[in-house]
């Protein structure tokens, strides 16, 4: 039975990132908050607010479909298939083969299909414009990330992800131009597709420029918890990520116990300094006008791109 | 040391007209610095026909039977038209259009672009031709928007731009022509010394200099006004002072054009000789065409022969291409009575457009009427540039025809269309602006047309009889190019 | 300092050179533009000191100070100065859209790669990989002066452009010999000043130093 302590750490991390996500919003919440010279709320508020919604009853519109109740469902479960997948605490988990990183950036637009689709099912205009704005963005993010995956993915000739972290944290000190690149690409795609501020402002809700605040204006009670959950999950999982590719040190190997402790240290450090640098970014930035984002994207893109021709250009 | 005395007289010439450039005698101390590098430019001739090529100053200049001609021919222009500016700019003075400042600058100006054209003629490293090339440029683009008109402002910017980019591109040839040498005579500063590479151009990596040809023929063929590369040919010519707009068609190509030769002589070393030579044949025979059909398009007449220009160096860089002694000998000749042809040519036409205030050709009427001497000038230059016999022009395009005929039999109903059509557009123009109802008037200073006349009878007379020193010389840079 | 990691900050730095050349591509104000071109300079310099300690050639030394000298203090002060007197610090027009410029930049870059794949092999420099970069930079950098209408971004354009000549004659070369390093120092010097003197000049006759006012000189 090798695969015990395998599935014992899959089942670990799972747990781990579901549970710690909040933390980290919160977490994000109270650097910006100190950064704006506000009062910060407590690092615990996204708990006690989940708790709170899940106490109260729910409020479903009439004509609401079976879709809109599953929606939640189908995106908190999503974001935990994610959260499975990416290497966050330790490599090679048994689970990991299931899926690559074309299959990962698959599992976000399932539930980005999901949610623009439950954000029309009532037929109210913010629905419509929420999830089509959403669309818009995702359009143009995805394949900046997929860019940003492939060009980690040529250094190390694999879509796996944990081969690719693997290869990443194992190796010589080296300095790839080409991952500089990606990884500036891959904070934008972060920004944009977690809500975030040069795109979007988590905070508000503006008609004229909320993004994914539209779409989910019409659940209440335990299905917005679930997205709200689901959110923070997605938002972790894509910090672990860029973790996982870029700063990939202290990782465990699965079932390498002695390991862990070092990789939980390093990985907590890692985040907190993430954590803190996004309240920063949010806090120096602007808002871009909507119709900025697809440049702000393209950009994102054209990063990308940059990253894997200077790869094929400068094989170090 | 004529070396150092060429480059030495128009730079020193330069600095000096600096400061003195705004007197009243300063066009007079201008023709004599240039008749002064005019005479060291014959001693150097007559050095190397006596001690055949040599090299100076730890190589960095060299003079072979290609370049000195050209020094000479340069140095003669420069010289007849310092001669002519002497009057002109007078006239223009008198006119209000320019002021004593500017024409301080235009002396300086002029001096110094002399010497940057000898420089790029006889530095045998290929980093300073390009830094005297794009000197050149920087030195006329001033002069060309001396009128501070918005048309010559419009012109010299379009100039500057597109010269410095092409140029830009010249460089980067030049880098890779650089690296490509640099693996063969080592690192250091012989590795660009034109002599040292044309030993070694047998062992030059192909790869490389086929891009660096490409480069380097974009980048000087700019400057050379090849079509598509030509736009800003004839605004710089209309719009700038007409002196100016001689030694741009009379010099300033032939040493692009040389630059591009060079390089040539290289590539064809490291490659054999059919890509450069195509490449080359392609943009001159486009250049012949285009301009030719451009030509019975435009009014203004310095427009019209800034075109023929562009026609004009298509026919040699054509001739260059094809290669082969008889076609590079007609392509040296061609250079020679086409610089001559042209500079006379806007030597008349600058006083006649003096003479009737515009440069409109419909309001430009009977020249010879009112005076004879332009108007004979104009008809008899035209006459030589459309390539009528007995002038050399025709002798060297005659050359270039039948060797085209001979070797790329295809390309022979392109020029010779593009030459009627030049033909008939030209004719079609010059005729009744030299004959016909007077519209002009008297200049206040005499014009200068003793340059005129000069060159005319140079070309008149290489249409007859070369003399036979002059068909060692380019019997022997033909062979170098090859 | 091994070869290796020395080879790998020249390549950082081309990445990043490369990466300021799109950034002044995208580009809307001429301030910051103005910044980007210094900007790109200091890169120049440092990857230029650090081939010269590298590889031991002394005279690489004296371009790494005519760079810093030149192109990182005076003329982007020459600059700043020029646009405080002409008053177009806002200036915001290309021609083409900015993502659409992007695209084209990309195709660019990927052509300059493909063209310089085959001489980077050829080079046994320690920075030859960078040759396609250098090539893609001057690319783009003709690029931008193609989508620009406005005279000073025009001029940043070509003068970005001799840093990425100047970066191919580093990495693909080590240098040129000095006397042309020089001459070409002198040229962008002397080209720059009479670029500025263009601007009074072109103010003085068009109000404007939109470049559409000069589209009056054509065939028709």
């Amino acid at each position: 039975m090798t695969h015990i302590p395998g599935i014992a750490f899959q089942i670990l991390q799972s747990m781990f990132v579901v549970l710690a996500a909040p933390l980290l919003v919160g977490w994000v919440n109270q650097c910006r908050a100190w950064l704006q010279n506000r009062s910060a709320p407590s690092i615990l508020l996204p708990y006690y607010t989940l708790a709170k919604l899940f106490h109260k009853d729910a409020v479903i519109a009439r004509n609401a479909s079976p879709l809109f109740h599953l929606t939640p469902y189908v995106l908190f479960g999503c974001m935990w298939l994610a959260a499975g997948i990416v290497p966050v605490l330790a490599t090679d988990l048994p689970f990991a083969p299931a899926a690559d990183i074309i299959a990962l950036v698959g599992v976000f637009a399932l539930a980005r299909v999901f949610s623009a689709l439950a954000a029309m099912d009532i037929g109210t205009s913010f629905g419509g414009m929420g999830a089509r704005r959403e669309m818009l963005i995702g359009f143009l993010a995805e394949p900046a990330m997929l860019m940003t995956l492939f060009t980690a993915a040529f250094i190390s000739g694999s879509t796996q992800l944990t081969t690719i972290v693997e290869t990443l944290a194992h190796r010589e000190f080296a300095i790839y131009p080409s991952l500089a690149f990606a990884a500036v690409a891959f904070l934008m795609v972060l920004l944009a597709e977690n809500a975030r501020i040069p795109i979007d402002n988590p905070t508000t809700h503006l008609e004229l420029t909320m993004i994914h605040e539209a779409t989910i204006l019409e659940y209440s009670a335990r299905h917005l918890a679930l997205i709200e959950w689901a959110m923070a999950i997605k938002l972790f999982a894509y910090m672990t990520i860029g973790i996982a590719l870029f700063l990939p040190w202290g990782i465990a190997e699965a079932g390498n116990w002695a390991a862990l402790p070092l990789a939980f240290a390093a990985l907590a450090v890692k985040l907190v300094l993430a954590g803190a640098g996004l309240a920063l970014i949010e806090t120096v930035l602007a808002k871009l006008r909507l119709f900025l984002a697809p440049e702000f994207l393209s950009t994102a893109f054209l990063l990308a791109v940059l990253g894997m021709l200077t790869h094929f250009l400068l094989l170090t | 040391m004529e070396i150092a005395l060429v480059l030495g007289v128009p730079l020193f010439g330069g600095l000096l007209l600096a400061l003195v450039g705004h007197k009243r005698w300063a066009p007079e101390l201008n023709a004599l610095m240039s008749l002064v590098s005019l005479a060291a430019a014959a001693l150097l001739t007559v050095r190397v026909i006596a001690d055949g090529p040599m090299t100076a100053m730890e190589e960095q200049f060299f003079v072979d039977p290609f370049n000195v001609f050209l020094v000479a021919l340069t140095a003669l222009v420069a010289f007849t038209t310092a001669l002519f500016s002497r009057p002109y700019m007078r006239i223009e003075q008198h006119h209000g259009r320019v002021n004593t400042a500017r024409l301080r600058l235009y002396h300086s100006m002029y001096q110094l672009f002399t010497f940057m054209m000898l420089l790029c003629l006889l530095s045998n490293n290929v980093g300073v031709l390009w830094v005297a090339m794009e000197g050149a440029t920087l030195t006329t683009v001033l002069l060309v928007s001396l009128y501070r008109t918005p048309a010559s402002l419009e012109a010299a910017w379009k100039y500057f731009i597109l010269c410095s980019v092409g140029i830009a591109q010249a460089l980067f040839g030049t880098i890779l022509l650089y690296f490509a040498a640099e693996k063969v005579l080592g690192p250091g500063g012989t590795s660009l010394l034109w002599t040292h590479l044309y030993e070694v151009r047998y062992q030059l990596e192909p790869t490389v200099l086929s891009l660096a040809f490409v480069f380097l023929l974009v980048g000087f063929g700019t400057k050379v006004g090849l079509v598509p590369l030509h736009n800003w040919l004839p605004d710089a010519h209309a719009e700038g002072p007409t002196p100016i707009s001689a030694v741009l068609s009379g010099l300033l190509l032939n040493v692009a054009l040389y630059a591009v030769v060079r390089s040539k002589v290289l590539v064809d070393g490291a490659l054999g000789r059919n890509f450069s030579g195509g490449l080359m044949m392609g943009f001159g025979l486009l250049s012949v065409v285009v301009a030719a059909f451009f030509l019975s398009r435009q009014k203004d007449i310095k427009r019209m022969f800034a075109y023929s220009s562009v026609e004009h160096m298509g026919i040699m860089t054509f001739a260059f291409g094809m290669g082969g002694p008889v076609a590079a000998f007609a392509g040296l000749l061609h250079m020679t009575v086409h610089s001559l042809t042209k500079s006379a040519i806007f030597f008349t036409v600058g006083h006649a457009s003096q003479k009737t205030g515009t440069q409109n050709m419909a309001d430009i009427r009977g020249l010879i009427e009112q005076s004879p001497a332009i108007g004979w000038g104009l008809a008899l230059g035209s006459i030589a540039i459309l390539g009528m016999p007995p002038f050399g022009v025709f002798t060297s395009e005659f050359m270039v025809l039948t060797t085209a005929m001979h070797e790329h039999p295809w390309a022979t109903p392109f020029l010779l269309i593009a030459l009627g059509v030049a033909f008939a557009a030209i004719f079609g123009k010059v005729q009744p602006m030299v004959f016909g109802e007077t519209t002009a008037h008297r200049l206040p200073h005499p014009p200068a047309l003793i340059p005129v006349f000069v060159h005319l009878g140079i070309v008149l007379m290489l249409g007859l009889y070369i003399p036979p020193y002059l068909v060692s010389w380019y019997r022997q840079a033909a062979a170098l190019i090859g | 300092m091994s070869q290796s990691i020395s080879s790998q900050l020249v390549n950082l730095l081309a990445a990043f050179l490369l990466l300021l050349a799109f950034a002044m591509l995208s580009q809307r104000r001429i301030l910051t533009l103005i910044r980007l071109f210094a900007w790109q300079g200091a890169a120049l310099a440092v990857s230029t000191a650090i081939v010269a300690w590298s590889t031991g050639q002394t005279h690489l030394y004296f371009s790494v100070a005519l760079t810093l000298l030149l192109k990182v203090i005076l003329i982007p002060w020459v600059l700043h100065r020029l646009i405080d007197r002409l008053f177009v610090r806002w200036d915001v027009e290309t021609l083409i859209n900015i993502p659409a410029t992007m695209l084209i930049g990309i195709g660019l870059v990927i052509f300059a790669f493909a063209l310089a794949a085959p001489i980077s092999q050829m080079a046994n420099t320690l920075t030859r990989s960078t040759l396609g970069i250098a090539m893609a930079s001057v690319l783009l950098s003709f690029l931008m002066m193609i989508v620009r209408r406005k005279a000073v971004p025009q001029v940043i354009g070509f003068l970005a452009m001799e840093n990425g000549l100047f970066f191919a004659a580093t990495s693909a070369t080590y240098g040129m010999p000095l006397v042309v390093e020089l001459g070409v120092a002198l040229d962008v010097l002397v080209g720059t000043f009479i670029f500025g003197i263009f601007f009074f000049h072109i103010r003085e006759q068009f109000d404007s130093l939109d470049i559409r006012h000069m589209e009056k000189l054509k065939e028709d």
